[in-house]
């Protein structure tokens, strides 16, 4: 057991964990945040991304000792993101959501390509959305929605 | 309006929850069922007076808060069930919140007799029950509204949850609720004309999106109790199999794990259970568990063994599923074709894996489960306890996916949990199932072979065909078992002896082996396999007809197949533009099938890449009755077609009675580029009863994609899932 | 001639000739009599050590970035990577799946995700495999890394850097799978393979026909 210092959604968090205990449980258990899903708990599905160091991450197989000092950004505060926020009106817009378990993941997925590509074409969605597993079948309306939130960052 | 129900103690308190006084869970929900599952119904719902107060609370801050009677796992009942509701009440819909309602006895399907979710049926069961809720409601508020004015009721009139009376008076529902509550409950209501409708068949989004994109909306797997444990199970590799002994020593060595102990599952197995403060810390103390597994008693399950044996079973008739005219009639038949299908093991796999919180107190307890069978659940947990169903309280959570999986006869999740939450008394115990437990757990999509024989006459269509079906019966040994006629699974025998095509002579039996391999409904049942089988033989039939495949099915079906000939004649108009303009090297496959009263047709632009079939596009075309929200039908319907993509790429085997598959690594899922960028949706227009729309999109398209590969590449795909060529 | 000199040098010859027989014989002395050896044939040393640093590059924990496809492997079994990952424009994934997006700067043991600084895909100028995911032969794949056109300009001396990078150290310290056991490393031990990488440098960088 060891002491971990982390930042979240800009918040100074502490906890004391197994050094291998992964990111999404510290996250869902430790901290109760548990918009962060679990879905396969091998970097299968994508339920579980969070953005660590800027970076979209898939937080079921980093466990506590290698975040370091990268903050990370979960769901609960996409909110408050402009493009987190802008995603989150196109998946409403879109009605993109069916059973949403998957979602926390897609979103985060689909917020960090918007901050890196103002404008994905089909292949740059494929690409980068090719990793999120959606189970009730979304895809349809996620490239959908990818767009019109484009257009809203636009 | 009184606010009884949505306070769950009261709830129990006034329980209409039936005394149970068995012992055989089974026969308790025997009890339960009024008419057979999956029904077939043989009459219009029986109409009871459901009390508005159970399924209805208007807040004073105008709220209107509505109970549905069955699981939300994403097909979308929690919006349109109250859109049913709200639209007879006149309520603002902009005010309407929807909740999972608990299990009791009030929430039943009132046609099946338990409460459920499954068999595409919700709209089908429940849009009446609704609508009379709605209207008794809006009854009560007017009657109320009326005495305070002294005027007569229909003198006045609603909307957007307010009552106008004939002079210009006013008054909210909030205001008139608590009167409104005092009112006799109308026996009789009278229900609005379609054209009146201002909610049912508009596109409506759907109520939890927002919650479900920004983290807050709690999944059963969410739950999170003060002094909550958790808890994981090590199964044995073979089903059945039995714990011989057990060295927990670096299990119990984990800091934080609280117990290990053994537990029976179904089947007279046996299996350790690992209790813990957190997930990670039952995970680590699972894998450092060292099992000595008794697997004398379990047979060893093994796919290219079973697929072998069914093949020679297929050689033979079984149980006579439909027999019309005469079979003897082949024998004079020259032109035919013989065809073998096999099809493998598939899993679920909703997305939130499998989870059950249960805190037993010795003479009460409490659950909170994502399931689409609360009565048979709820019922088997208070068996395990040793209570009455009435002394636990069974909440319904929302579920991340279920297809199937969450309603289980044999409750045996449920099962587990309460078996756990007995020996660890007081505290709340949620047991969870990992992916990899999932993956190899069992309760899959049965394998399955079929044999086809078909004498064809002169004309290029069939007049004998002779088919046998081979696949584990999913009813026998459970309380559907009642389905069963002759010895026939209907669950297995769908959609191949229940055809719409007009065959003559039609002769189909079914073999049910016994494997020990649990088997459970998967989105769509019998249909997933079976219409795979009858679409892909039709254009086969087509092509040596040399006709085309839309006019050869058009000419084939039945002239009552109603549903089926107008979702053709639509898909054909919508995809026509589309289908005239084919680049080259692509193709288009049709498939068309009805399954829980639905017919569905389906054009697929398909492309051939590596072995592989690159989907470009899905028309579809449904033919469902009265569509309540058309925007849900076409979520589920693009949604339906990649559950159905499942089939091509997915299977689990089993080698020596061990699932060879893990993970979603070993057991290959559609992904966003597995899948059609485009699908678009097309309703037929219909005031029919509403039929299902969750499961019939699942069918057609496996076989729509064989069907134009076959154009791309000149093979018959007769084995699924896809190999690479 | 003294009898008992005339009877020594030739057991001593023979001695010696024993002795050196023995010395080639023992393992431990490739590398002397190859370096005794060098001093005739510098070629042949040098062919000798990149054998051995093309033993390593062909194994699994190397060869499974160099691919010639839009894809990583992973695996003893060179399996096209799972779950959609791809090349991206600088090897490193795309924006939503990178390769960071799960492999961290070290190996993640608990959940069975190798990791080291700077994981990703070597450029396609470096593939060792052809399209088919076959391993290219040693003389291809030793052409291709003294190309300077295609290892980005390196010299020997870059090379040998190149090999003390984190990443390449990574083959041999490349952690746990998720099944709790340890994933293969090359057949010889980082020592031998910089000894060799050295040796080769050295001996001009032949390659073979």
């Amino acid at each position: 057991m060891q002491t971990f210092k982390l930042t979240v959604n800009g918040q100074q968090k502490e906890v004391t964990a197994d050094p291998g205990t992964p990111l999404l449980w510290i996250l869902r258990e430790d901290l109760k945040m548990t918009g962060t899903k679990y879905g396969c708990g091998i970097a299968a599905c994508g339920a579980c991304t969070v953005h660590l160091g800027g970076v979209p991450t898939r937080s079921c197989v980093v466990p506590i000792s290698l975040v370091g000092n990268r903050p990370a950004v979960t769901i609960e505060a996409m909110a408050d993101d402009p493009a987190g926020r802008a995603v989150q009106d196109a998946w409403v817009a879109e009605d993109v959501v069916q059973c949403g378990y998957c979602q926390s993941g897609q979103i985060m997925a689909a917020v960090a390509l918007l901050k890196s590509v103002r404008k994905p074409t089909d292949k740059d969605i494929e690409e980068s959305m090719g990793g999120n597993l959606c189970r009730c079948g979304t895809y349809v309306r996620i490239r959908q929605a990818i767009k019109t939130a484009a257009k809203q960052l636009a | 309006m009184a606010t009884v129900t949505t306070n769950k103690t009261q709830l129990t308190r006034r329980s209409f929850l039936m005394a149970s006084a068995t012992a055989a869970g089974g026969l308790l929900v025997s009890l339960y069922l009024d008419l057979p599952l999956l029904a077939q119904e043989s009459g219009p719902p029986k109409l009871k007076v459901y009390p508005p107060d159970a399924f209805i609370e208007i807040k004073p801050d105008g709220k209107i808060v509505i109970q549905v009677n069955r699981l939300e796992f994403g097909q979308g009942v929690q919006t349109s069930l109250p859109m049913v509701l709200a639209d007879e009440m006149d309520a603002d819909w902009t005010h309407v919140v929807a909740e999972l309602a608990p299990a009791a006895d009030i929430y039943r399907d009132p046609v099946r007799g338990i409460q459920m979710v499954g068999g595409s049926g919700s709209i089908a069961t429940s849009f009446t029950q609704y609508r009379e809720l709605g209207a008794r409601t809006r009854a009560m508020l007017v009657a109320a509204a009326a005495q305070r004015w002294n005027v007569s009721p229909d003198q006045c009139s609603t909307a957007v949850s307010v009552v106008h009376g004939p002079a210009g008076q006013s008054a909210t529902y909030a205001e008139l609720a608590a009167d409104a509550a005092r009112q006799p409950v109308p026996t009789s209501v009278e229900l609005k004309q379609p054209v009146q409708f201002k909610l049912i068949g508009k596109h409506t989004r759907r109520l939890d999106t927002r919650a479900k994109c920004d983290g807050s909306l709690k999944f059963g797997l969410d739950l999170d109790l003060p002094g909550m444990k958790t808890a994981l199970v090590a199964r044995a590799p073979v089903f059945g199999g039995r714990v011989r002994s057990i060295d927990d020593s670096a299990a119990r060595s984990v800091r934080g794990v609280s117990d290990v102990f053994v537990i029976p599952t179904i089947s007279g197995g046996t299996a350790v259970a690992v209790v813990a403060d957190k997930f990670w810390t039952a995970k680590q103390a699972r894998d450092r568990l060292k099992i000595e597994w008794d697997l004398s008693a379990a047979e060893r399950a093994d796919s290219s063994q079973l697929l072998a044996k069914y093949r020679e079973l297929a050689r033979t008739p079984g149980l006579v599923a439909a027999n019309v005219g005469d079979i003897k009639k082949m024998d004079g038949l020259k032109d035919r074709i013989v065809a073998e299908y096999d099809f493998p093991y598939l899993a679920h796999s909703p997305m939130e894996p499998l989870n059950t919180t249960v805190r037993f107190e010795g003479d009460r307890a409490e659950v909170w489960a994502g399931s689409q069978f609360q009565t048979i659940d709820h019922a088997a947990i208070a068996e395990v306890l040793g209570l009455k169903p009435e002394q636990v309280t069974f909440h319904t959570e929302m579920a991340g996916g279920g297809f199937g999986r969450r309603a289980v006869a044999d409750s045996h999740v449920q099962r587990e949990a309460a078996e756990i939450a007995k020996r660890v008394r007081g505290t709340p115990v949620k047991l969870i199932w990992t992916r990899e437990d999932d993956v190899r757990g069992g309760y899959y999509r049965p394998l399955h072979v079929h044999r086809a024989e078909i004498g064809i006459g002169p004309d290029g269509f069939p007049i004998a065909w002779q088919h046998v079906v081979v696949g584990q019966s999913l009813l026998a040994g459970t309380p559907f078992a009642v389905m069963m006629k002759g010895g026939v699974d209907p669950t297995v025998a769908e959609g191949v002896n229940d055809t719409h095509y007009a065959i003559p002579n039609f002769y189909v039996t079914v073999h049910h082996p016994k494997v020990n391999v649990p088997v459970l409904w998967w989105r769509s049942v019998g249909h997933t396999h079976s219409a795979f089988v009858m679409e892909t033989l039709v254009d086969e039939l087509a092509t040596r007809a040399k006709m085309d495949a839309m006019a050869y099915r058009r000419k084939f079906l039945k002239p009552d197949a109603k549903k089926l000939r107008a979702a053709l004649d639509l898909v054909d108009a919508k995809s026509a533009p589309w289908r005239a303009r084919l680049p080259k090297g692509h193709a288009v496959g049709f498939a068309c099938h009805e399954s829980f009263k639905t017919g569905v047709a389906c054009a697929a632009e398909v492309s051939h890449e590596n072995g592989r079939p690159r989907i470009h596009r899905v028309t579809m075309a449904v033919d469902a009755g009265m569509v309540v929200n058309p925007l849900s039908v076409e979520s589920q319907f693009q949604g339906g077609i990649v559950f159905g993509l499942t089939q091509l790429l997915g299977a689990i085997t089993l080698r020596d009675g061990i699932v060879e598959q893990r993970n979603f690594d070993g057991y290959a899922l559609p992904y966003i580029g597995d899948a059609p960028p485009l699908v678009d949706v097309h309703i037929v227009p219909s005031t029919e009863a509403p039929t299902g729309c969750g499961e019939p999109p699942v069918p057609v398209i496996a076989p729509a994609v064989a069907n134009a590969m076959f154009w791309l590449t000149g093979k018959r795909i007769r084995s699924l899932p896809l190999r690479k060529s | 001639m003294n009898r008992s000199r005339a009877v020594t040098v030739p057991a001593i010859l023979c001695a010696l000739v024993v002795f050196a027989a023995w010395l080639a014989a023992s393992p431990g002395s490739a590398e002397q009599s190859a370096k005794r050896n060098a001093s005739d044939n510098p070629r042949e040393v040098g062919l000798a050590a990149w054998q051995q640093i093309y033993s390593v590059m062909s194994h699994p924990r190397c060869i499974n970035c160099h691919t010639a496809g839009n894809y990583p492997q992973q695996g003893d079994d060179r399996h096209r990577h799972f779950f959609n990952v791809v090349r991206g424009p600088e090897g490193k994934g795309v924006p939503a799946l990178q390769c960071a997006t799960c492999h961290q700067s070290s190996n993640a043991d608990s959940t069975g995700v190798p990791g080291a600084e700077g994981w990703h895909l070597a450029p396609l100028t470096m593939r060792w495999q052809d399209a088919n995911d076959k391993a290219l032969p040693s003389s291809a794949v030793c052409r291709t890394v003294t190309d300077r056109s295609k290892n980005g300009g390196l010299d020997g001396a870059g090379l040998v850097k190149h090999h003390q990078t984190e990443l390449v150290k990574w083959a041999w310290q490349p952690g746990l799978r998720n099944d709790g056991t340890a994933r293969s490393v090359p057949p010889i031990s980082y020592e031998q393979f910089m000894a060799a990488t050295q040796d080769w440098v050295q001996a001009g960088m032949p390659c073979p026909q």
